[in-house]
């Protein structure tokens, strides 16, 4: 019976994972509308292009890493969201969630990146190269903030383990965004380039390089990665509410923050326009990084 | 309950069937004069999103193909490589005269004048060239064909593919594309 529950809780955190992330992004296309002063789509066009992308009759691929590519990224995806508590406390949303958690999604959370570059490489479109080029030297940018800012957590909380960080910011007083708020700065620049929006876009850049690493994905596959992304959407926003925001006792108070912190990446996607790869990674290099390190001295100093 | 008696399967059909028309990836192969009022259906002014249409780079990831206006005998060889390597379902808008019936390029040397002889088109918009009314009419028009599972070119193409090579092959003398599987 326990087993029985624990199985259908994993199930669940999938299934809510896919239809919030999708909803957001129906979110984000609507807004992204009324800032152009049109319509939009409705919220959940993106269910309907991942029905449609999985219902597609033929769907062409160059060899086995390709096949595997789509693959690793949603295995990569759900793994991410197996390790990440979903809820601070009660049975449900738990998940495989350990001490020590934190350094093992740092590594996690690439994982799916470098699948679907493998699988890209193997499809020999020049386009794909150059995007897996630069979606590479993206991350070597972003990395290096967002380790930061966990390091200035896991100082100052003292433990590697999100539940404990969790358990410690019992009050809204007490959350990291507060406490600590120059890692949150540095987190959530680094946040900016994990969800490859504007302005760092242009591992994707869909007018320039043909929308980069899945251009010659089609049918499933895209559907797979459609998917995948949703999922890992969710991941992300629940590990940045669970860090900086205190988490969330029930579903409803996760997705009133996480929205408001996937506001932050929409806004500033909408209004900006795109860096160039050096310009990107020279920016992550600088400011974040700068922040950062403060971060860490402000933690070491405050203990 | 059986997983795949009658009932739950018409059901499942249902849906693709409703994904598939209100979800449509656009290819705009930007042939002949009719390039210019994709942008206008596509931003602000015509809004085609709020249908489901967007556009895509690749035609790995897309559904129709859009050929706005003449096509010359250079250009169709690379449109019908384009066609090949989408995925099915898949489906074709021609726009404006010139792909009806040559419109004004009837005589030309070098333009084909019925796009249906070499590759199949599920919808045409008539216009010279058509505004984006007409385009997103056409658009859909194309919806109501899927929803009564008429828009199926694709299927045609795959069948009678000897006829459509055979008229290809008539008007591309130099035919040399390279070996590929779609
Ligand atoms: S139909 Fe008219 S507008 Fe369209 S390509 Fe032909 S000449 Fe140009």
């Amino acid at each position: 019976m326990e087993t029985l529950k624990t199985i259908s809780g994993y199930f669940a955190t999938i299934g809510v994972a896919f239809t919030v992330g999708f909803l957001f992004m129906g979110f984000r296309r609507i807004l992204t509308a009324r800032v152009q002063n049109r319509v939009g789509p409705p919220i959940y066009q993106n269910l309907l292009d991942i029905i449609k992308l999985w219902s597609k009759e033929s769907a062409i691929n160059h060899g086995l890493m390709q096949h595997m590519g789509p693959a690793f990224s949603i295995t990569a995806s759900v793994t991410t969201l197996m390790f990440i508590p979903v809820l601070r406390d009660g049975n449900w949303f738990q998940n495989f969630s350990f001490e020590g958690d934190l350094i093992f999604l740092l590594y996690i959370m690439v994982f799916g990146q470098l699948g679907m570059a493998l699988g890209a490489g193997q499809t020999g479109n020049p386009n794909s190269a150059i995007g897996v080029s630069r979606g590479l030297s993206q991350i070597v940018g972003y990395e290096i903030p967002f380790v930061l800012a966990l390091t200035a957590l896991m100082v100052y909380h003292e433990t590697t383990s999100l539940h404990e960080i969790m358990a410690a910011q019992d009050s809204i007083g007490g959350w990291n965004i507060f406490v600590n708020p120059l890692a949150f700065v540095a987190g959530i620049i680094a946040f900016l380039g994990m969800t490859h929006y504007t302005p760092f876009d242009v591992p994707f850049a869909p007018a320039e390089l043909a929308s980069g690493p899945p251009s010659e994905f089609g049918g499933k596959y895209l559907g797979m990665m459609m998917t995948s992304g949703s999922i890992f959407a969710f991941a992300k926003l629940t590990l940045f509410v669970n860090l900086f925001l205190g988490g969330a006792s029930n579903l409803l108070e996760l997705l009133v923050k996480a929205l408001a912190l996937y506001l932050i990446p929409v806004i500033i996607g909408i209004v900006t326009p795109r860096f160039r790869t050096e310009q990107a990674i020279l920016f992550f290099w600088k400011w974040p990084t700068i922040i950062g390190i403060l971060s860490i001295l402000w933690v070491v100093w405050m203990r | 309950m059986e997983i795949n008696d009658k009932d739950t399967l018409t059901i499942v059909e249902h849906i693709k069937n409703f994904a598939r028309r209100h979800s449509l990836f656009v290819l705009a192969y930007g042939t002949g004069c009719g390039a210019i009022e994709i942008p206008p259906t596509m931003t602000s002014r015509y809004d085609a999103e709020r249908f489901g249409i967007v556009g895509r780079a690749t035609p790995r990831q897309a559904d129709v193909l859009l050929i706005t206006g003449y096509l010359s005998v250079k250009t169709l060889k690379r449109v019908i490589r384009t066609y090949e390597q989408m995925q099915d379902p898949k489906y074709v808008i021609g726009f404006g005269s010139c792909t009806i019936n040559g419109g004004m390029y009837w005589d030309s040397y070098n333009t084909i004048k019925v796009l249906d002889q070499y590759m199949p088109v599920d919808v045409y918009i008539n216009g010279c060239m058509p505004r984006p009314e007409s385009v997103i009419s056409g658009f859909i028009k194309l919806q109501q064909l899927i929803k009564a599972g008429k828009a199926d070119g694709w299927k045609k193409y795959q069948e009678n593919l000897d006829w459509y090579r055979a008229n290809q092959k008539k008007v591309i003398k130099n035919w040399n594309m390279p070996d590929y599987n779609w």
